[in-house]
């Protein structure tokens, strides 16, 4: 199935039966007043938040209102956006142009500060004070993995509730799938719903007649292997945690409920990023078909750090002059020179293969091409950079 | 091949004369591979099992993280939670494979104590025993390593039924373990303890791993790229390792791309044209600049990557280097890496 698309979406519409893909526009995308959300997902490493920054940026450049939530920011890039202060608010971006009436700022998720304001937001100062002091609550607010993607759901809803900004670009946590995004929130919440505490802690009170049947007195036999494991007070913890969640949780649902429908809503559009290379295309296609289940808007695809070839000449050509020199003793550097370019034709067509196993499954999605730098985009220019090859 | 590998990248020794696969790394009997996401851990975790496999060894390749990669990797179907033939490994040997997962660790370890039978599925599915496995941030950890620790010990007898001196079942046990930031915390199960009970089956065993991860038996090698990013994270692990007194084993330069222009030759459009018109080629301006173009981003790599190579060296460790692979890595692919290793000394010393 195939995600709705977007504006920017529908650019050479008439080209798109043949082998080439659609070009995403996204100039077209964040140009339009109607976009209010740009979610960056992908799988690790692919360039999310360069690319959220990137969009940010020239969004703001070309009048916008924005706010970029980044998640991970290489400390470079970070410092150049002026994110080191960590109050999980978003600052001023110093350096935009604020000429065509747009402006910018930014902020790096934190994610303990985001769980312990919003406990803080459903609660009594007292009650916030003990799940604060739970060991327990320590654990999931820095360890759990799904914390991350439900506290950046969170940030996302309350930048939202502001209306504050025009234009919201969210880069997405580091999790090796970008499923993990849609997913995680789901999970943290089957953890803090207190089923699976309650039949640790009481098994016998909790399970029902039916479990105990199935289970027998097994379901005892493990808990208390659990808990010779962990030890007590690690069960304790946890089941004291999950008491004085409960009020809080019906409140915790609503709010990821509430993100989660925002996603599905009119102005929000989602960018896949990923690499030409196997497992980032096809975290891709898993992904772009989930959105389309989940009937969430697709933008389209940045497929980031290609290596395009900068003369049409074919490498047999190339390496058939190589070899033509070197058997001859001719000039050594133009053979060289012959050597390097078949090498890079050698990889484009790799990069071409490996995405057209994509654009089989996927014809519809727009795509456009980013070439890789000679080096990390670390400052504004490098993100002023990625925004001109993002139009192109 | 068009895949020439660039002149001193091979042999058993690199630039600065130092071993690539010194005695100490050959008499390893776990090695766990590190690396930035993405720069090859798995890959390279899989030719070394069968790089030190090879000449009639068996090798045991585990991965922890629960995406089936050996599978992907070499070809088969998905991985049960059992030790399984893999590969045939060069000159006889053989490599099998593991996919340790947290939860049945934990089932597996609690069959060990309490007879759970099958409820223990039941609980599985119900999420209780992942739920029990988060309950405290450590115990997946200690379980993986745990059962890691378990391979490397077992013993077998060593004639055909079994009997006999008991010798090792694995000669050596390669884990693609957690990626840069995490495979510290993942390997200080000092640390992870201090969320466990004071007492109890696991503490015991944990023991044990405590002691073989920071013994002579045990490297950690860090796979790296030649970009900023990668080598960094690579420094910032190997200073992670020492502190926590993990060894170290090599450092593994992957996908290294061929020189072809040392940066010493300056290319002008003249003296290229003229080359280019002797190799009967005759080109219209902007293919003579796209050719031009292609040479300026070709030397500002070679600027970046002989960058980072001086801080790798300052790392003072060995370094194994691998090329970049022009069709990607498939089962031929594997093989043809796990040769290259070999080359540069990798094996094991039984
Ligand atoms: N087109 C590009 N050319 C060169 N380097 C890039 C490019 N895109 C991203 N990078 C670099 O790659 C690294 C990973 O990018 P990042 O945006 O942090 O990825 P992600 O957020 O998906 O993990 C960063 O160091 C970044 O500077
Ligand atoms: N030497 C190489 N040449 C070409 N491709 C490689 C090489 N090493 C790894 N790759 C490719 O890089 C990608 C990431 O490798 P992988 O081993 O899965 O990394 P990691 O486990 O560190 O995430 C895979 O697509 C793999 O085929
Ligand atoms: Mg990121
Ligand atoms: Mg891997």
């Amino acid at each position: 199935m195939t995600a709705e698309t977007v504006p920017g979406g529908d650019g050479h519409a008439g080209a798109s039966r043949g082998r080439r893909p659609r070009h995403l526009d996204l100039d077209a995308l964040i140009d339009d007043r109607a976009t209010r959300v740009v979610v960056c997902c992908g799988s690790g490493g692919v360039g999310k938040t360069t690319t959220a920054a990137a969009l940010a940026l020239r969004a703001a450049g070309r009048g916008r209102r924005v706010v970029v939530l980044t998640i991970d920011p290489a400390k470079r890039l970070a410092q150049s956006m002026g994110l080191e202060e960590l109050d999980n608010e978003p600052r001023v971006v110093p350096g935009v142009d604020p000429g065509a009436g747009g402006e910018l700022q930014a902020m790096m998720l934190d994610m303990r500060r985001t769980f312990d304001e919003m406990v803080l937001g459903h609660t009594t100062p007292d009650r916030a004070q003990a799940i604060f002091d739970n060991p327990f609550y320590q654990t999931i607010s820095s360890s759990f993995s799904g914390t991350q993607e439900y506290m950046a759901m969170e940030k996302l809803g309350q930048l939202a509730a502001t209306g504050r900004w025009d234009l919201i670009v969210v880069d997405t946590p580091p999790s090796r799938s970008a499923l993990d995004f849609l997913d995680a929130p789901q999970r943290l919440s089957s953890f803090l719903d207190g089923r699976m505490i309650r039949l640790l802690s009481a098994p016998a009170r909790a399970g029902g007649s039916a479990l105990r049947k199935l289970v027998g007195s097994t379901f005892n036999l493990f808990a208390k292997a659990v808990s010779t494991i962990l030890g007590g007070q690690v069960l304790a913890d946890a089941s004291a945690f999950v008491q004085a969640f409960d009020t809080l949780f019906g409140g915790f649902q609503e709010r990821a409920n509430a993100t989660y429908q925002l996603l599905r809503a009119p102005g929000t559009a989602f960018v896949v990023v990923a690499a030409p290379e196997p497992d980032a295309l096809r975290e891709a296609s898993y992904f772009v078909e989930r959105l389309g289940t989940e009937r969430m808007p697709l933008a389209g695809m940045v497929l980031n750090r290609t290596h395009p070839v900068h003369a049409t000449l074919s490498g047999a050509r190339a390496r058939e002059g190589a070899e033509a020199l070197e058997a001859a003793r001719g000039d050594a550097t133009t053979a060289a020179v012959l050597r390097l370019h078949a090498d890079r034709v050698e990889t484009a067509e790799r990069e071409r293969r490996v995405l057209a196993r994509f654009t089989r499954a996927h014809p519809a999605v727009p795509i456009v091409d980013v070439p890789a730098m000679a080096t990390d985009v670390h400052d504004l220019d490098g993100l002023r950079a990625i925004g001109e090859l993002l139009r192109s | 091949m068009s895949n020439q590998r660039q002149s001193g990248g091979v042999g058993l020794f690199d630039e600065a004369g130092v071993e690539r696969w010194p005695d100490a790394l050959a008499g390893a009997r776990l090695h766990v591979v590190t690396g930035k996401g993405g720069t090859g851990k798995s890959t390279l975790a899989a030719a070394l099992a069968l790089a030190l496999a090879a000449g009639g060894g068996r090798t045991l390749l585990v991965e922890v993280e629960g995406r089936q990669g050996i599978a992907q990797l070499f070809d088969t179907p998905p991985l049960p939670y059992a030790e399984q033939r893999i590969a045939v490994a060069p000159d006889g040997g053989e490599v099998r494979g593991l996919a340790v997962d947290a939860e049945e660790a934990l089932l597996e370890y609690l069959e060990m104590f309490y007879n759970l039978g099958l409820a223990g599925r039941t609980l599985r599915r119900m999420g209780a025993v992942e739920f029990a496995t988060t309950l405290a941030p450590g115990l997946r950890d200690v379980l993986l390593t745990g059962k890691v620790k378990e391979c490397v010990g077992r013993t077998v007898g060593d004639d055909r039924r079994g009997r006999g001196p008991r010798q090792p079942l694995y000669d050596a046990v390669v884990v693609d373990a957690p990626p840069t930031g995490r495979v510290v915390k993942f390997l200080d199960v000092t640390k992870a303890m201090g969320t466990l009970a004071r007492t109890g089956p696991i503490r015991t065993q944990s023991e044990g791993v405590v002691a073989l991860l920071h013994s002579p038996q045990t490297v950690v090698h860090v796979v790296s790229q030649l970009e900023d990013l990668p080598v960094q994270e690579t420094l910032d692990t190997v200073d992670e390792l020492a502190e926590a007194n993990l060894p170290p084993g090599a450092i593994m330069v992957n996908r290294v791309r061929p020189a072809r222009l040392p940066v010493t030759d300056r290319v002008d459009e003249g003296g290229l044209r003229a080359g280019l018109e002797a190799a009967g080629l005759f080109l219209k301006d902007d293919e003579v600049g796209g050719l031009l173009t292609e040479v300026d981003e070709h030397t500002e790599r070679l600027a970046v990557e002989s960058g980072v190579r001086s801080r790798l060296d300052a790392a003072g460790m060995p370094q194994i280097e691998l090329p970049e692979l022009a069709d990607g890595v498939d089962l031929g692919g594997l093989y043809e890496l796990a040769e290259l290793l070999r080359e540069q000394g990798v094996r094991h010393d039984r």
